[in-house]
């Protein structure tokens, strides 16, 4: 393994073993509290357009509403500052604080002021900096780095906490239980509070009209630092303003349902600063507050910091609608297993983090992590702001690409006939052209392995193309599905439909049995079917950030295709990351009509099958399974589509006792689990899968799963054979 | 405001297991009595012909926040969804006397429940744009899941308690 691979392995694993407990269990709760408190709304779907709608209008019109809240700010009495930077945002609080000859600055949790690093700024300038939010203030105490964007010390267990209280202060008694934590804290802040000088607080979101800010908060910390002080500095991306009061109502409705499972959190403050209530001094504790006198003062201070650019970024733009609410990082596998310090940048961490880390703070940073988003899905339907997280990622990865030199190309040359300009690391150069790798490995099959075909040992592979030696590589069988097909003869007499089942790589080369049983199936059912030579979908070089050979390869499909579906021809597709490809990532590369018509026209198998049988098919046609029982894990983009079900009902339909899984991505994800940097994290988070499986109840049951890789991550997992469920249900002729 | 969404309010309160206890003008002190242990704080209610009880102390001091046992104040409105109340920032100190108390008693008059946020942001909007410069929308007591495990009370109250002031 080369030196960095090796270094990177061992971040990853020594944060598996340190934070993955407390990140796992925390997210998970966070994760499943979003699927149960989401269903109490009655039209969730329409929430989040309509919270997306308000982003993009805001965004899209952010000069206009920033003179407009300058105005509402100025006329409630308060100051707004525009910052283009840290550096001026710093100065500018700190010349405020030394107006104000404070000593203390007591803050409530903002990740912007993270961003800036404000607290370092300050301390510099001998200004006490007190963070109040309890998580904040247990890192600010260990010296150490949030790891989630809203509850920032998950990494933490209540052990750990109570070992740093116990060790920091000393209290008379030991500290054990999170309450006596809480309450320790509690106190400890509550002084600290009460001698504050100024508050800072974030802001989530801020009107233009009224000049109103929203603060989502459950601590009531951020209340306390906002009233008690007479002067409020609020800290916040340009990206927050929104045009009006009556718009915060989505954002209040989703924010704690997506991110921590709440349905709402405990206090949503609305202030328009500076407010009315009575500053609080403590100074002179005897004086009735109806005696104090209070003058306010308030700065929104809002922080460009790159957000501008952003903003006229076409792809990364749709970062700016993120509310931070955490559900990206909370619904990742990956990040559920690592947390925020290995899954993150300078600042912000989680599938998101990547858009912010390039705009705010640049390529380098979000090179760092961007690796460990596989492309899975899973958030895509989390984020309350519908925003395409791994397309962001997809982005970032290609654009630090181009800007790596390699010099070992010629380990690949030959097998990477793709539209990537020089830069891009070999092994995104390998695993981006799977397509001719399969080539060369039915060609080589089954005389001798593929990599000894080509003249190279698992050693160099690892070495070069980092494709680690404990993984087992894909066995390439010599007649791919497109000669056996060709081979043979129809056997429909009078076709009820004609599909066209798309022979996708793994299919044609690897899985060539399920693309055969979907072939029998299909044809058991009445249909016609074609399999025609066309070209790989693009996943591949697309999951590798090569964004040209992906749009490359869709336009070969589509021309390949085309004809077919003007034919009225169906659109059968095996491989769930390939028909994710033609549904979702082929709108980005394809002329809107030629998306729709694809995307209209394409099925995944099984969902195919459900609508014969549905139309009237004869079940008899296929393997009944007389109450043989099951256990099937969906795949996360086939679950990103709602194609789970289909496959479910066909299977209990035909009389399988199906159990499903439910954890959110089998941790292989196309070559993530290939590659020796993230080969050990891959099986981390396939454990959980491999645990559901093994269950008693579950331990004899027969493995189904829709995609190649969790059928090679169910393959080194169990000591049980797996299979597609198509060729479960198939005819056996 | 209809009965059903006084009910919706109520099942909501009994979720986040937050009290209530329904009260009319004449009763308001009775209830409170059963509530409050000294001291108890509050900020005089805005509604006609309801008044505190003497011995809540209606005019705190810095001191008195910090050693309040109870904080008595009106709440704008109830949003039955949710079971939040709106306390709104005042001059008289509505926001700090619901703030710093263990137990923060919302006095809410049954008429001022609405069903939904968008009914509530409807208001709020309405509220803002003539001036009123801070609504909180507090559901349940403060809380926080940082110490390893949900705990209740944090920096605010430790528990809420709603009094429905039936009309
Ligand atoms: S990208 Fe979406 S899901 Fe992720 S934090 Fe932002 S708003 Fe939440």
């Amino acid at each position: 393994m080369s030196k960095a691979r090796e270094a990177k392995a061992a971040k990853i694993r020594q944060l598996m073993e340190t934070e993955g407990d407390a990140v796992g269990t925390s997210t998970r709760g966070f994760n499943e509290g979003r699927y149960e408190s989401v269903q109490t709304l009655d039209d969730y779907e329409g929430l989040k357009s309509e919270a997306r709608a308000i982003k993009e209008d805001a965004i899209e019109r952010l000069p206009e509403l920033i003179d407009q809240l300058r105005e509402t700010v100025e006329s409630n009495g308060g100051t707004l500052y525009i910052a283009d930077d840290a550096a001026d945002a710093n100065q500018y609080i700190r010349e405020v604080c030394e107006d104000k000859e404070a000593e203390r600055v007591v803050k409530s949790k903002s990740m912007t002021s993270e961003e800036i690093e404000v607290n370092e700024d300050l301390e510099a300038a001998d200004i006490d900096v007190v963070e109040t939010d309890l998580g904040e203030w247990v890192l600010q105490v260990a010296d150490e780095s949030p790891s989630h964007i809203v509850a920032p010390a998950i990494h933490k267990s209540r052990e750990a906490i109570a070992d740093l209280f116990n060790e920091t202060f000393e209290p008379d008694e030991p500290l054990e239980t999170a309450e006596e934590l809480t309450m320790f804290a509690r106190e400890q802040l509550g002084e600290l509070i009460e001698g504050a000088d100024v508050g800072m607080t974030g802001a989530n979101f801020i009107t233009a009209d009224t000049g109103t800010m929203a603060l989502v908060t459950s601590e009531g910390n951020a209340r306390k630092t906002a009233v008690v002080p007479d002067t409020h500095v609020a800290v916040a991306g340009v990206e927050k303003v929104i045009p009006t009061v009556e718009d915060l109502r989505p954002f209040v409705e989703l924010i704690g349902k997506s991110g921590t499972g709440q349905d709402i959190t405990s206090y949503i403050s609305l202030l328009t600063p500076p407010v009315e209530s009575p500053t609080v001094d403590f100074d002179a504790p005897d004086t009735p507050l109806s005696a104090t006198e209070t003058d306010r003062d308030f700065h929104l201070v809002l922080i460009d910091n790159g957000r501008f650019d952003m903003r006229e970024d076409d792809q990364l733009r749709e970062t700016l609608y993120c509310i931070r609410c955490s559900a990206c990082s909370n619904v990742c596998a990956n990040f559920q297993h690592v947390g925020g310090h290995a899954f993150g940048g300078e600042t912000y961490s989680g599938g998101i983090g990547t858009g912010w880390e390039a705009g705010v703070e640049g390529l380098d940073s979000a090179a760092e992590f961007n690796d460990l988003c596989t492309g899975c899905s899973r958030c895509t339907t989390a984020c309350p702001v519908e925003i395409d997280i791994p397309w962001i990622n997809t982005v970032v990865r290609d654009r630090v690409n181009r800007g790596e030199v390699s010099e070992l190309d010629w380990l690949v040359e030959g097998l990477t006939p793709d539209e990537e300009p020089g830069g891009v690391s070999l092994q995104k150069r390998f695993f981006g052209n799977f397509e001719t790798a399969a080539k060369v490995g039915s060609f080589f099959a089954p005389v001798s392995n593929w990599a000894a075909g080509l003249g190279v040992s698992r050693d160099i592979m690892e070495r070069f193309l980092g494709i680690d030696a404990r993984r087992e590589l894909p066995a390439f069988q010599r007649e791919t599905l497109k000669d056996w097909f060709e081979s043979r003869t129809s056997r429909v007499d009078d076709p009820v439909r004609t599909a066209v089942l798309y022979p996708d790589v793994y299919t044609n080369h690897v899985q060539v049995e399920r693309g055969k049983a979907a072939v029998r199936a299909l044809e058991a059912l009445g249909v016609d079917v074609i399999v025609p030579d066309v070209r790989s979908s693009g996943r591949a070089p697309l999951s590798q950030g090569m964004i040209a050979t992906a749009e490359d390869h869709a336009h070969d499909v589509y021309a390949g295709l085309a004809e077919h579906i003007d034919d009225g021809r169906d659109i059968v597709v095996i491989e769930p990351s390939d028909l994710a490809m033609f549904q979702s990532e082929y709108e980005k590369f394809l002329p809107e009509k030629s998306f729709e018509r694809i995307s209209e026209a394409s099925y995944e198998v099984m969902e195919y099958v459900f609508g014969l049988l549905e139309h009237g098919a004869d079940a008899g046609a296929l393997s009944a399974g007389a109450g043989e029982e099951i256990a099937y894990h969906s795949h996360c983009q086939q679950r990103t589509l709602g194609l789970e079900g289909h496959t479910e009902a066909v299977l209990s339909d035909l009389g399988y006792d199906v159990a499903t899984s439910d954890v959110e991505c089998c941790g292989m994800a196309g070559s993530f689990g290939y590659k020796s940097e993230y080969y050990e994290l891959s099986v981390d988070v396939g454990s959980e899968l491999q645990g559901q499986f093994q269950t008693d109840e579950n331990r004899d049951r027969t493995v189904v799963a829709s995609g190649t890789s969790c059928l090679e991550q169910l393959d080194s997992l169990l000591s049980r054979p797996t299979q597609h469920p198509i060729q479960l249900v198939a005819p056996r002729r | 405001m209809s009965t059903g969404t006084v009910a919706t309010f109520e099942d909501s309160l009994e979720r986040l297991e937050v009290g209530w206890t329904h009260a009319s003008s004449d009763g308001l002190a009775d209830v409170l009595e059963g509530l409050c242990s000294d001291p108890t704080i509050g900020v005089d209610l805005p509604y006609d012909g309801v008044d505190l009880p003497d011995w809540v102390n209606t005019d705190p001091t810095p001191a008195d926040l910090r050693e309040a046992n109870a904080g008595v104040t009106a709440a704008g409105l109830g949003i039955a969804d949710y079971g939040s109340v709106v306390v709104q920032g005042t001059p008289d100190g509505i926001e700090p006397v619901s703030l710093f108390g263990d137990l923060h008693v919302a006095v809410l008059r049954q008429s001022d429940i609405v069903p939904g946020m968008p009914e509530a942001f409807d208001w709020l909007g309405e509220e803002f744009r003539t001036g009123h410069s801070s609504a909180i929308i507090a559901t349940g007591p403060s809380a926080t899941a940082d110490m390893g495990a949900l705990v209740k009370g944090a920096h605010g109250p430790k528990e809420v308690h709603v009094v429905i002031l039936d009309e």
